[in-house]
């Protein structure tokens, strides 16, 4: 599969304009370019479950998806799609469907790595022939930002708030890539938005068309949990990947390759410091946690490459 | 040709989803349900149907991608019992409101705690309200016919609402008894083609299902899904009249036993109606005017033809296999009662709680049942109207 920026900026947007998601939302921009991956002429059944993308998205009775689309709850997305799957090898065997369809399910960080994991997990064991996206935004924020167990260290939410014998949230965050690519699937990939989305676009491309179950998870900012200037993002997610927090990296049939290495590995305070999550590491007397922060990061950057090695 | 074999209720009713071939089924295994999803995939393993099998890793899920697959166009199904069907709860009301003509085969369980495995209809009787038409089974042979009925009234452009297979756990679902099956070509043209309008699966034209719906528009899913309750009513009636012309077994939406005379009457669902009958034969020979009404249809809720069924009963018990922790008795009695003060009923009603976690009843309870009752016509009071059966105090 070769990778045409052009022919692939100019495909027919699939999530239609319109639909009520925030001005620099990670969670649209995201999906628009997962979509990017479906060949034209392919038809596609998109999962979601309930979040944000959601409920701004199809709040009947208007819808934004050019595709056939489901919701059905908030921990079932990946349950949800393995039936709409199974339909579609019936009604195929039958002969009662001639077309090609590929699907695709989209949820946030609470949807996947917490209240929908066991539903997940299972679509990939059993290897249901789709790609579950996880935009992860790093805290249930349709709810008002609580956090998740995607939620960073250190992280102030509205359920892990920063006071007086609180520093915000507590533990470290879940490595859901790497749990799902302990399910043996045939693809894994963490990606973002960086430079052209040339890593994103060659990954949502990848896990669409490779048979069996394949999982996304997208680094997906949102202004307003991560407290941020909006028109930052890009940036955002540059210094996420320039400091290892949020490394790009495959893997397929089980062999893990790294995707990048930057050429000198940012403090991870250039990366904190943009967001008004994190104000609280940069007060003076404070300056252990953000050593404490740095240290996870480089023990979870030495265990990727150690991975990504064998 | 109707053929005669001897099968336990579950592998009555899974025959009978062999002989419907689905499109897809998602299940995880239960007790007492697990047979069917167990016989079920024997047969995929035969190649004897071409159904999507897939074992799912809880309830909630085979539920959610039952969803998924009818909404998708496909002909779905899956099996449960109990904790199961509390496990799939969210996703049954989800289903009723989209509106998808699915089946679940639900084998009676009591719910934990404490954990039981045997019968009660505590599961189906707490999802009374979820928007599922529910049929219940006082026999493997009533199990069987019901499943074959199924689909023709879950589909039905009139209707298209989930439904609820009911049979009594281990009672029905294990025991086996003699039934009559019906050729498999007769099923698969008794129950045809499924043709759904609209669907995900359709290149004509996409669909978005599971809106976002907030005030302005929630009520009005609500009262549509009503309505298709409504009509769900003559269907179950016109589907068992052609289900009689093909098997010879007529069904209604209750069963009428030794009714139009009785004096005094019992109310059930489930297998408990068989001893029941026994107790009514036997008293009957006594010369005691006693009758049964067993409930087939429990949603919708035949409240009118019901009360009429009873008009002239002077004393009713209304037997409820579930509590209600409401302090006046059961679902089924909350149901029937308010069914006789529309129709200005004179009969003296008391519900009886019995049978919970399966706790046996015997032809002597209903007999002592039947006495209490006459007593209670005798005296013009109906005193304790909240009764528990078979218990130890």
């Amino acid at each position: 599969m070769s990778y045409n920026f052009k022919e692939t900026m100019s495909k027919p947007e699939r999530l239609a304009p319109g639909h009520r998601m925030c001005a620099g939302c990670g969670g649209t921009i995201a999906v628009r370019n997962v979509l990017r991956g479906l060949h034209e002429g392919d038809k596609a059944v998109i999962g979601n479950a309930t979040g944000c993308l959601e409920v701004s998205t199809f709040t009947y009775p208007y819808t934004a998806w050019e595709d056939s689309y489901i919701h059905n709850a908030f921990e079932n997305a990946g349950a949800t799609l393995s039936g709409v799957e199974g339909a579609y090898r019936a009604l195929k065997k039958k002969g009662k469907l001639d077309e090609t369809y590929k699907f695709i399910t989209f949820g946030g960080d609470g949807g996947t790595y917490d209240i929908g994991l066991q539903s997940l997990s299972g679509a990939m064991e059993r290897n249901q022939d789709m790609v579950y996206v996880c935009y992860d935004n790093g805290a249930y924020m349709n709810t008002g930002i609580q956090r998740s167990s995607a939620t960073p260290m250190y992280a102030d939410t509205t359920t892990t708030p920063v006071g007086s014998e609180s520093n915000g949230k507590p533990q470290n965050r879940k490595d859901l890539a790497a749990i799902i690519a302990a399910h043996d699937v045939p693809y894994v990939a963490q990606t973002t938005f960086i430079k052209n989305f040339k890593d994103l676009h060659v990954k949502a491309e990848k896990a669409i068309y490779t048979p069996g179950a394949a999982f996304l998870n997208i680094m997906a900012p949102c202004p307003r949990g991560w407290r941020y200037n909006t028109p930052d993002i890009m940036e955002i997610c540059r210094l996420g990947v320039e400091t290892c927090y949020w490394p790009l990296f495959e893997v397929v049939e089980g062999k893990w390759i790294l995707n990048y290495e930057p050429k000198k590995k940012l403090p991870i305070e250039d990366f904190l410091i943009k967001q008004g999550r994190f104000k609280h590491l940069f007060k003076k007397g404070n300056e252990y946690l953000l050593e404490e922060f740095q240290k996870e990061v480089d023990r979870r950057w030495d265990e990727l490459m150690f991975r990504c090695s064998r | 040709m109707a053929k005669r074999d001897r099968l336990s209720g579950n592998e009555a009713v899974a025959i009978a989803l062999r002989q419907i071939n689905p499109d897809v089924f998602p299940a995880f295994p239960i007790t007492p349900s697990t047979e069917i999803p167990q016989y079920f995939a024997s047969f995929v393993a035969n190649g004897q149907v071409d159904t999507e099998f897939i074992p799912v890793e809880s309830e909630h899920s085979s539920m959610s991608a039952a969803i998924g697959a009818s909404s998708a166009g496909a002909r779905s199904l899956t099996a449960t019992s109990s904790c199961g069907l509390a496990y799939m709860w969210e996703e049954l009301y989800i289903a009723a409101s989209n509106r998808l003509p699915l089946a679940l085969a639900l084998v009676n369980r009591a719910l934990s705690g404490p954990i039981n495995i045997n019968c009660d209809h505590s599961d189906s009787m707490g999802a009374r309200d979820a928007g599922w038409i529910q049929m219940y089974a006082e026999n493997n042979q009533e199990a069987y016919d019901n499943m074959v009925q199924a689909y023709r009234i879950s589909e039905h452009k009139d209707v298209r609402l989930p439904i609820m297979i009911c049979q009594d756990g281990f009672i029905t679902s294990h025991a086996v008894e003699n039934i009559e099956l019906l050729e498999d070509e007769e099923v698969k043209n008794f129950v045809g083609e499924y043709a759904p309008e609209n669907y995900l699966l359709n290149p004509e034209c996409p669909m978005a299902v599971g809106p976002y719906s907030i005030t302005d528009y929630y009520m009005e899913a609500k009262r549509n899904q009503a309505e298709g309750m409504k009509h769900a009513v003559q269907v179950v009636k016109d589907v068992a009249k052609e289900f009689a012309a093909l098997s010879g077994r007529e069904y209604g939406l209750f069963e009428e036993y030794r009714l139009d005379d009785a004096e005094t009457a019992v109310v059930m669902i489930g297998s408990v109606a068989g001893t029941t009958k026994d107790a009514i034969d036997k008293l009957r020979d006594q010369g005691e005017k006693v009758g049964l009404l067993k409930i087939r249809l429990y949603r919708p809720f035949p409240a009118e033809e019901i009360a009429k069924a009873l008009s002239h009963v002077k004393a009713v018990a209304i037997m409820d296999r579930a509590e209600g922790y409401s302090n006046q008795g059961g679902p089924l009695g909350a149901d029937v009662m308010a069914a006789l003060y529309r129709a200005r009923s004179q009969a003296l009603a008391v519900n009886y709680v019995y049978g919970l976690g399966g706790r046996d009843v015997r032809v002597e309870d209903m007999e002592g049942v039947f006495a209490t009752l006459k007593q209670i016509a005798a005296d013009g009071d109906a005193g304790e109207m909240y009764r528990y059966l078979g218990v130890r105090e």
